[in-house]
């Protein structure tokens, strides 16, 4: 199968069935989605398919097959960081940083669909990313100050 | 030497036994430092003035040998060692070295002592020294109890010091220049003329001399990093997914494990694998220990072909049931199982006699899972000449011994590589990767094998938090409480987890009792009794520890009381207080939510206070009764840690802490059927998610004589906020975790 990861195109030879989550993490080698649950509970395996922010974990290579996926790698780099990653080491949101890669790709996609949030959508996108530690307040106020961000630009 | 080493090892989890026998160490061997594993082997030209900063010519190393499990550990630790040795954030690594002596933790021995932390009597403080020596002796190298901060305050800035001053006498020696004439800044020494050498330039002369051991600490007038805002090194990369956890390492041709382990954690009887190993990818089937391991060359191939094997399980040693776990704990309040009365001030029996009635209510606490979001696992090649281990853990040097155990090599051959690890909460006290992983290994000598659990895998084989439920009897008279008497009976977490690798535990479990026995309140009448019921399912520390559940019944009786006098929570709880650091931080949160203020139809506010491991700390929780169940609205948090080292990671340590108390009180419990565990994923045992997090406003107080860690104490107050909010509420009591069994929540 052909898939475009970050706008890099990989042959990889898996199962249709396979997760997008294992065939990105143990045959590309790509590591910022993380395995958390691998029944769409926790998020922390979020990418983007086209855009939309999906779990890697509940869909089938088969069904990333010819889509543009984006992983937290293509989001933004130490050096040239995204608008909600600029929010997130601003309000230095992280604790264990393990559900992290997963709340800033859905943080990224919600907010190209809703660049003026209210609260309580806020509450609605970002409450099917389980984050153990905690983190919630600071992810609540790094959405805002990444909404606001990217409307300045 | 050894022989004391020994026979403090085995003393080492006493509670309140030894200390009037008087072991007496010998003076030399409490004095003498451990020797420094990074002497072991440095390259030419490298230099290591103690146990925790190397230097070479190629860069500085700062040690920081507490395991980073996302509290910020290891950015605490460099800041002390950089606050003394003058070098910035950027300008060194971090590593959290090997598995030592050296690195015993110098806290935790210290807290074992049977005192209450507000007890500055000469017999605490003896025991507390006591119990220090030990801790030195048998080289506990520990991440856990809140003790990292306290552990490290002070060793590391001296360790700091000390490197500082050292670089500065090489720099004398290169130079010429006196040593009085020379300052330090930026990562190196800076002479009167104002040029610099940078310490690495320095490592080499450095390298050759002793190091400088007289040092004084400087002031804390001149902090530049202890105390202000920060940035965790952490925070860039965890921020952009270039962090690498233990379940993110690499290596070439790594195989790709995963283990099916009987989840009534019994024998396994038989299995049969035939069809798991025709599947693709599938490698081996190994036994191991009650189970099998799947090596593959996928995760998920592993994980597919572990389904696909049928285990004949064998029974669970404890009750199947959960009914009978819970039977075996409400049969416990008898003579039989006393564990110990912990405090008994006034004559309660003789209060209880006379009083014309009598408050009384009964508590219960479920069995918690820990799963933090990263499951366990290593990554592990074991060779006939040595294993080197991959894995954050939170006791390094028993992980070795249990290894050593598994293997057959001298623990000097075992090498553990401390991770980034995504999240503990005590799950990574415990050993079941390592073992497991070092299992593997060992029937595949020389291959490189990552094994990572399956979070089904990992609900089933964690160790939750212990069953426990309390009864209390109260009595009140004048609008004042007289009378608290609480009983609580509880499986031993620590029994049970220290048991597992061999270590007993003669005296009383303080935990069972802790957050209860020590309250600061002058009560007439205030008596604590403690039971232990024998083992059921196998438990372990959970953030917390005993104040998660002993912490819920004192404060939510407390409350109880208070209400049945008529008195006002907050001014009650302020009256019977006996401590001044405490009554502050009461009266902080008292502040901070406008406590008495009206707020309206529906909606209430609940008041707590759990002082542990050695923090008080109080919580205001307000609520609304809503249509769609209760809904938490704010949280008002105040916690005294005596010097606070970051205040941004001390706000979201503390905001953390509150929402894993309230998430967990709210909708999680395992339960056991059929001797397993019930719960399998996230959906079962969910905690709290981003729409019911209130808004949660912190304030940190430093008044306390002591310094100490912040990533347990805000969590037992919450469950008892929540409780007695919803009370404030509802006019419903609600007695038992998880409260969603009684309640609904938004
Ligand atoms: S791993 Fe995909 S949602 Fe949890
Ligand atoms: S930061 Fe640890 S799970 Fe979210």
């Amino acid at each position: 199968m052909r898939l475009t990861v970050n706008r890099a195109t990989y042959e990889v030879d898996v199962e249709d069935d396979m997760p997008l989550l294992w065939a990105l993490r143990d045959e590309l080698k790509i590591k910022g989605p993380k395995y958390g649950c691998g029944i769409a509970q926790c998020g922390a395996c979020t990418v983007h398919l086209d855009g939309i922010a999906v779990r890697a974990c509940s869909i089938t290579t088969k069904q990333a097959e010819g889509r543009e996926i984006t992983t937290i790698e293509g989001l933004g780099t130490p050096d040239a960081l995204h608008a909600v990653q600029e929010a997130w080491v601003e309000h230095q949101v992280v604790q264990c940083g393990y559900c992290q890669p997963g709340q800033i790709m859905s943080a990224a996609s919600f907010l190209s669909m809703h660049p003026e949030p209210t609260d309580e959508q806020i509450d609605q996108a970002m409450s099917a990313n389980l984050c153990r530690c905690g983190t919630y307040p600071r992810i609540r106020e790094a959405v805002k100050a990444a909404a606001a961000k990217l409307q300045g630009a | 030497m050894a022989s004391i080493g020994k026979i403090a090892r085995r003393t080492f989890l006493v509670g309140s036994v030894a200390i009037a026998g008087g072991v007496a160490f010998g003076y030399y061997a409490v004095k003498k430092p451990h020797k420094n594993p990074l002497l072991d082997d440095l390259a030419n030209g490298e230099a290591a003035f103690n146990p925790w900063v190397k230097i070479s010519s190629e860069g500085v190393t700062l040690i920081t040998p507490h395991t980073d499990l996302g509290q910020g550990a290891y950015s605490m630790q460099a800041a002390l060692i950089a606050e003394e040795l003058d070098i910035e954030f950027g300008q060194f690594d971090v590593d959290p070295g090997p598995p030592a002596a050296a690195y015993y933790n110098t806290a935790i021995g210290p807290e074992i002592a049977p005192f209450r932390s507000t007890d500055e009597s000469f017999q605490a403080n003896a025991a507390r020294e006591f119990f220090g020596a030990v801790g030195k002796l048998t080289g506990i190298q520990g991440t856990g109890g809140s003790s990292s901060v306290p552990d490290s305050f002070e060793k590391l800035r001296l360790a700091g010091a000390v490197a500082r001053e050292t670089l500065k006498k090489a720099a004398a020696e290169q130079t010429g220049v006196a040593i009085e004439d020379l300052k330090t800044a930026n990562g190196a020494v800076i002479l009167p003329d104002g040029s610099e050498l940078k310490y690495t330039e320095l490592a080499a002369t450095a390298a050759e001399i002793k190091p400088v051991q007289n040092v004084t600490l400087r002031d804390p007038s001149q902090w530049r990093l202890v105390g202000k805002p920060m940035q965790r090194m952490d925070i860039v990369p965890k921020s952009t997914g270039t962090l690498t956890f233990g379940i993110d390492l690499e290596f070439e041709n790594m195989h790709h494990a995963t283990v099916k382990v009987n989840p009534r954690r019994g024998p396994m009887l038989s299995y049969d694998a035939s069809a798991a190993e025709a599947m693709r990818g599938v490698k081996r089937v190994l036994p191991v220990t009650n189970g099998v391991a799947v090596i593959a060359d996928n995760t998920w191939r592993a994980f597919k072909a572990a389904e696909a094997i049928t285990c004949d399980w064998g029974p669970a040693p404890y009750p199947a049931e959960q009914e009978d776990h819970w039977n075996a704990v409400a049969n416990s309040f008898t003579a039989e199982h006393l564990d110990n009365e912990w405090r008994h001030d006034g004559d309660a029996d003789a209060a209880l006699e006379a009083a014309d009635s009598v408050v009384e209510a009964e508590y219960r606490a479920p069995y918690v899972a820990h799963q933090p979001l990263e499951p366990i696992g290593a990554v592990i090649m074991v060779t006939d000449a040595r294993v080197d281990i991959w894995v954050g853990n939170q006791f390094p040097r028993f992980a070795q011994q249990q290894i050593a155990d598994v293997t057959g090599h001298d623990v000097d051959d075992i090498h553990i590589y401390g991770q980034y690890v995504g999240g503990s909460f005590g799950h990574r006290l415990e050993f079941e990767n390592v073992t497991l992983a070092a299992e593997i290994g060992n029937q595949m000598r020389g291959e490189i094998i990552k094994l990572t659990f399956s979070r089904e895998e990992d609900f089933a084989q964690d160790f939750p938090r212990q069953i426990t439920m309390s009864r209390g009897k109260g009595v009140v008279g004048n609008g004042k409480v007289d009378t608290f008497d609480l009983s609580i009976a509880s499986v031993s977490a620590s029994e049970s987890q220290f048991g597992r690798i061999g270590l007993s535990s003669p005296g009383p479990d303080g935990q069972i009792a802790a957050g209860a026995w020590n309250m600061p309140y002058a009560i007439p009448n205030y008596r604590m009794t403690a039971y232990k019921t024998h083992e059921l399912a196998p438990t372990s520390s959970w953030r917390s520890v005993g104040a998660s559940t002993a912490g819920f019944f004192a404060d939510s009786f407390l409350d109880e009381l208070i209400h049945a006098a008529g008195a006002d929570p907050v001014e009650e709880r302020l009256r019977l207080m006996d401590h001044d650091v405490s009554r502050k931080v009461l009266e902080a949160a008292a502040e901070m939510s406008n406590w008495g203020s009206p707020l309206g139809p529906n909606r209430g506010r609940g008041v707590a206070f759990v002082e542990s491991f050695g923090v008080p700390v109080a919580e205001v929780i307000e609520v609304t009764m809503t249509d769609a169940g209760i809904k938490i609205d704010k949280v008002f948090i105040a916690a005294d840690v005596g010097k606070i080292v970051d205040p941004v990671n001390f706000d979201n340590q503390v905001k953390g802490g509150v929402v894993w108390g309230l998430g967990h009180a709210m909708n999680c419990e395992i339960t056991y059927s059929d001797g397993m565990a019930q719960q399998s994923n996230y959906h079962a045992h969910e905690g709290m998610r981003l729409h019911q997090c209130p808004e949660i406003i912190v304030r940190g107080l430093e008044n306390a004589e002591k310094i100490r860690g912040v990533g347990e104490p805000p969590v037992p107050p919450a469950a008892p906020a929540l409780a007695n909010a919803i009370f404030a509420a509802t006019g419903k009591r609600i007695r038992e975790m998880p409260f969603n069994k009684h309640i609904q929540f938004v």
